[in-house]
């Protein structure tokens, strides 16, 4: 497992650049990953995202289904990808610090 | 000399079939000379590295590739299957293994000249591995590192005007028979139906939105060459509604012996004289033929469109006029409930462009799915769940006798309650008054 270090922070993640640990996340993260990600400069929109995604993840665990994502941040999946180009798994829930989407991708 | 022994693999290049073992080293010798002096993006020897992991995977019985993957490019939720090894200090060229999922033609009729197209690009950005073709259809580019993922679809897409297909939770990549391209029994152009219907749900392709993954595949008869009932959710299947057309002189020249039953496909053995009662009329699943000696009659009303018949003597007898499709849906795997094969939801449909009755069925069934499907739940699953009627209320389609093989033998039977004069409100006590305690 590689450690990035930026702003002062250090983080552990995975191949694909996603957290290790939920815990480590702080908004220096999403500032770190924000460009590798193809986002230029961090929204509102972003930040509502990000927030709805950790607020549903430590609720239940995991990561929201894409419906549920749309129908409560009131955002289609259109404005979903012109937000996040790598779309909301790898990259508003790596950005927002969840656990990477496993199964059959 | 190769990288690393590989006695177990080595095995594999002994016997009759194409050796995958023999072209994989043929791949690794041909990197390794670099004879048009390609400026690799990978490494070199990523051949090598993988019939080295694949060799201790042999040894070990256990695979070497770490849990998921994702990695991508922008724009699109699906379409590149990320994969890292286990052991990369051993196998640096594969520390990085992920497969690209590239968009098929139709019948995967190809040219030389674009075949060779993405060759050249997939040996300088690539492990020169491929798999022709992956199970759901798509040309399947094997062994990459992330950073060549963007150059390998911005050459895609500039260069070979192709684009990636299909993964995740989404719909995947459709595909049909080879069709009316070189099929006497295609009922409808299902590459045609196949081509638009991706381009129409390029959207829904690329970018997850589904509950779980949804697959298109289209036969243009029900022999099924692409086996469509069994493994996509939404199976559009060839069909006719007229007559089977019989040329009695041909059925003549079958018995006579001149023309070969199954156009031959027996002939790898001695199974005597073509006997036309013993062989088609007497297999026919529901009886409805007859041969007089000169005459083959078939009672139309009764027949199933198994193809039996037509399949035994296809000089002979020929699908029908009025064609059009059946679509049967919810084939899946085993995972989670158990397997299932497509069922019958719209007996015939008619197939001409632009397919907006098939679109139909199609949004009507996702918007539904969509919203009551549960997290990694297949369409057949749902309908398991919720039932097959609330299917037919969702498309619009009025229950049949064809929708079932044979009706309930239990009596668990809802009712709605406008169905049901006076409704589900009673009140006890006037029960009560005319029955006592």
């Amino acid at each position: 497992m590689a450690t990035v270090e930026y702003a002062g922070k250090s983080f552990e993640v995975d191949e694909d650049g996603f957290l290790q640990r939920f815990e480590d996340w702080c908004p220096e993260w999403v500032d770190y990953v924000k460009e590798s990600e193809g986002i230029k400069e961090l929204t509102e929109g972003h930040q509502k995202v990000i927030d709805f995604l950790q607020d549903y993840y430590k609720k239940n665990g995991i990561a929201p289904m894409v419906r549920i994502l749309s129908k409560v941040t009131g955002y289609k999946l259109k404005q979903i990808y012109e937000l996040f180009p790598s779309g909301p798994g790898k990259g508003a829930c790596k950005m927002a610090g969840l656990p990477k989407p496993t199964g059959c991708v | 000399m190769a990288k690393h022994p590989t006695p177990m693999l080595d095995e594999l290049e002994k016997g009759p079939w194409p050796s995958f073992v023999s072209d994989i080293k043929q791949e690794a010798e041909a990197r390794a000379k670099n004879e048009k002096g390609l400026d690799y993006q990978i490494p070199v020897d990523c051949p090598e590295d993988l019939l080295g992991v694949l060799e201790l995977t042999y040894h070990d019985q256990e695979t070497h590739w770490k849990h998921g993957g994702i990695v991508g490019v922008f724009g699109y939720g699906g379409g590149v299957i990320g994969r890292y090894c286990d052991q990369p200090q051993q196998f640096p060229g594969v520390a990085h293994f992920h497969t690209v999922r590239v968009n098929q033609p139709s019948g995967k009729y190809y040219t030389t000249d674009y075949l060779r197209s993405i060759c050249d690009l997939w040996d300088l950005r690539g492990s020169g591995l491929t798999n022709m073709h992956g199970s759901t259809g798509d040309i399947v580019l094997l062994g990459t590192t992330t950073p060549q993922l963007e150059e390998i679809f911005y050459e895609l897409t500039h260069n070979l005007n192709t684009d990636l297909g299909g993964s995740g939770s989404n719909l995947r990549t459709p595909a049909a028979c080879l069709g009316k391209s070189r099929c006497e029994y295609a009922c409808y152009d299902s590459q045609l139906l196949c081509h638009t219907l991706t381009n129409e749900y390029q959207d829904e392709l690329h970018r997850p939105a589904f509950p779980y993954k949804f697959k298109f595949k289209f036969d243009a008869c029900p022999n099924g060459c692409v086996a469509a009932i069994a493994r996509s959710d939404f199976s559009v299947i060839g069909m006719w509604k007229d007559d089977i057309k019989i040329d009695q002189e041909k059925v003549k020249a079958y018995v006579g012996g001149e023309f070969a039953p199954n156009a031959g496909a027996h002939s790898g053995r001695d199974w005597g004289k073509f006997d036309i009662e013993a062989e088609v009329v007497d297999r026919c699943p529901t009886s409805c033929m007859s041969w007089d000696g000169s005459t083959l009659k078939i009672d139309n009303s009764e027949c199933v469109r198994c193809m039996h018949c037509i399949n035994v003597m296809p000089r002979a007898l020929k699908i029908g006029d009025e064609t059009g499709a059946s679509i049967c849906c919810g084939a899946k795997a085993p995972i989670l409930d158990g397997a299932q094969m497509g069922s019958l939801l719209v007996p015939f449909i008619p197939v001409e462009e632009p397919f907006d009755e098939i679109k139909e069925v199609i949004e009507n069934i996702w918007d539904w799915w969509m919203e009551e499907g549960k997290n990694r739940e297949r369409l057949g699953e749902t309908m398991k769940r919720m039932g097959f009627q609330k299917l037919l209320e969702v498309t619009g389609i009025d229950a049949i006798p064809q929708h079932v093989s044979e009706p309930r033998n239990n009596p668990y039977i809802f009712f709605k309650e406008e169905e049901v004069p006076g409704g589900w409100t009673r009140d006890i006590a006037d029960y009560r008054s005319r029955h006592q305690r």
